[in-house]
């Protein structure tokens, strides 16, 4: 009895966020919403959508990779700079990247603009939301492969190549880029999944000319038909999906090694 | 290749001073063992060697003629075998064994061709291709001993290598390891807390305790005359003969010895294959325990000294538990030594 009733309410649940997912994707390929399914399955809308979209789309997988470069470059540094000298300082540094995880989207697009806005050729420029993304996403990517790194006797790995003739750039490329590698690749499908689903930041920071896939998403539900608006949610799901199922299936590969 | 090593001193900057201003001369193709218990500093002698931590200034490191005091460790050009073995565990077993080399920047073939000579030497051939996850710990070791050794090293350091194994594998694999060592006819520095170790593997043995050699010299003169009490326990398994000294008698709860010459102001202890039962003996003692181990019985004794005297006795029976006997010391089995305290 009690195991039905668990089962109807997981069931439920799962209905309650399904149904209008399913409908709004229905919605996207049917000829006309208003009318039903029964006015037929067309693909006229994802081509619509593509027409009007195709820049916002391309600039958030733009964004999401320049942001992804960035992270790895400073993030896989940070994590190793942190995990190989764990203190008080190195606590401090560590919460003071994470701030921007406590601190609203909102109120760090306003910071953002407070400090640059002036600056007219980088508020314009598509960088400058890059800018909001790596400090949104840095965090992730950092705690990622921190979390790794500290799972292993870095020291004495890097002692024994050094014993063996490698000098510091080479056991960082030798030794620790390899041996933090499932941190890495957990936190690079973070900072992707992250980049390209953040609307709150991004809507502050955006320009009628730069419109990232989600604000071209709002954009759309406000202006547009509700099959486009439909058409461009499913585009959406096509491309987040996957990546969040990659994301948290490299994340508990990475936990797995932690234990 | 010798090894030169002038006032080495180590204090941690918690202040804690884990190795006194040492020296120690190492010659060509000798292999010398570190011998001492946890803490006394062995570990931090060996990264000082290596180039993982900077002694105290006024040290003096010099490998052969060249003075490598303030070399990096990387240009040491030093094979080390650490505790936990540190192998890469993104590498293979090949890859371990031929990292050194590919730092060194030979061409492959050479690479692929001495990775096979370390590769044999050891015995790895089955595991060649494995990952380091795959392999036992009596294998891990291996792999770790030859990955030091394939660069050919001016010099060869291991932490305690056998201290990760189960005790049952311990005495095989150390047989293997003094064998291997003598094969690879390299310079090396062992350290270890156990003394069969030290003593199998090694030519001299420096016996180290509170940050200082104690004494070094090879296992036979480190039995046959230790320099000072620590040394006669930890390596002669010495019994203390706790008791007051007046010129050549030596006063025990059980009785007074004659000692070889006047000892005033020294620690006596004797061995307990110098313990014998004798009639006539001057020492009284109770039986407490009697084990048989084949060719011998070691009996336990109290009340001759204060606390448990231990005798191997070689007849045909034993006293039982709960008898008096009689026990002799020879005058020149006894040794007289510096106090521990003084020693250390
Ligand atoms: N990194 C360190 N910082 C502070 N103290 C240390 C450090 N390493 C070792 N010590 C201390 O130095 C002493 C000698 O240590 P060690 O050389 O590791 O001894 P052993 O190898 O003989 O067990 C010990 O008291 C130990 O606690
Ligand atoms: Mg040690």
């Amino acid at each position: 009895m009690g195991k039905a009733l668990q089962l109807a309410v997981t069931l439920l649940a799962a209905a309650f966020l399904l149904v209008p997912t399913i409908q709004s994707v229905l919605a996207g390929v049917t000829v006309n919403y208003f009318q039903g399914i029964s006015s037929g399955l067309t693909l006229d809308w994802i081509g619509v959508v593509w027409e009007l979209y195709a820049s916002s789309i391309f600039l958030s997988l733009g964004i999401a990779l320049a942001c992804l470069c960035v992270t790895l470059v400073i993030g896989v540094p940070a994590a190793y700079a942190l995990a190989r000298n764990p203190g008080r300082l190195s606590r401090a540094v560590e919460e003071f990247i994470s701030l921007p995880l406590a601190i609203p989207g909102l109120a760090l697009a306003l910071a953002l603009l407070q400090l640059y806005g002036s600056y007219k050729g980088f508020r314009m420029s598509w960088t400058f939301i890059l800018v909001g993304h790596v400090l949104y996403t840095l965090p992730f990517m950092v705690r990622s492969v921190q979390s790794v790194l500290a799972a292993i006797d870095l020291k004495t790995l890097e002692e024994g190549a050094a014993t063996l003739g490698a000098g510091p750039a080479r056991r960082f490329f030798d030794v620790v880029v390899p041996n933090a590698l499932p941190g890495i690749l957990a936190g690079a499908l973070t900072v992707v999944t992250l980049s390209i689903g953040e609307f709150n930041l991004t809507w502050m920071l955006h320009t009628p000319f730069l419109k990232t896939l989600p604000v071209g998403l709002a954009d759309s539900y406000a202006s547009m038909r509700l099959e486009i608006a439909s058409a461009y949610t499913l585009i959406f799901f096509v491309m987040i999906v996957p990546l969040l199922l990659a994301m948290q299936w490299a994340s508990a590969r990475a936990q797995q090694i932690t234990k | 290749m010798t090894l030169t090593l002038r006032n080495i001193a180590k204090t941690y900057p918690g202040g804690t001073r884990a190795l006194l201003p040492t020296d120690l001369d190492i010659a060509e193709g000798e292999i010398v063992s570190l011998l001492g218990p946890s803490g006394c500093g062995k570990t931090t002698l060996l990264r000082i060697i290596a180039g993982l931590e900077t002694a105290d200034a006024g040290a003096e490191i010099r490998f052969k003629d060249d003075d490598m005091t303030h070399q990096p460790v990387e240009r040491r050009k030093v094979g080390m075998v650490f505790q936990s073995y540190a192998l890469f565990p993104n590498m293979s077993v090949r890859g371990n064994i031929g990292y050194g080399l590919k730092m060194q920047g030979l061409p492959r073939a050479q690479i692929d061709a001495r990775v096979d000579e370390v590769i044999a030497l050891c015995r790895l051939e089955p595991y060649a291709g494995r990952a380091i996850g795959a392999l036992s710990g009596g294998q891990r070791q291996r792999v770790a001993l030859a990955r030091a050794f394939a660069p050919r090293p001016r010099l060869l350091l291991l932490d305690e290598p056998l201290s990760a194994l189960d005790a049952a594998l311990r005495g095989q694999l150390r047989d293997e390891l003094a064998a291997l060592l003598r094969q690879f006819g390299i310079t090396a520095i062992f350290v270890t807390h156990d003394q069969d170790e030290a003593m199998a593997i090694a030519d001299r043995v420096a016996v180290m305790s509170q940050g200082r050699v104690a004494q070094i010299g090879t296992p036979e003169a480190l039995y046959r005359a230790p320099q000072n009490a620590f040394v006669a326990r930890f390596v002669g398994n010495s019994m203390p003969l706790g008791g007051r000294i007046e010129g050549d008698q030596l006063h025990l709860p059980g009785g007074t010895l004659a000692l070889a010459a006047p000892s005033d102001g020294m620690a006596a202890f004797v061995r307990a294959e110098d313990v014998r039962l004798a009639q006539d003996g001057p020492l009284t003692a109770r039986v407490t325990a009697v084990t048989f181990l084949g060719t011998h019985y070691r009996i336990a004794l109290s009340g001759a000294t204060d606390q448990t005297l231990f005798c191997l006795h070689q007849g045909q029976s034993a006293p039982k538990p709960g008898e008096t006997v009689r026990l002799a010391i020879a005058p020149q089995s006894i040794l007289t030594l510096t106090p521990e305290k003084a020693a250390a």
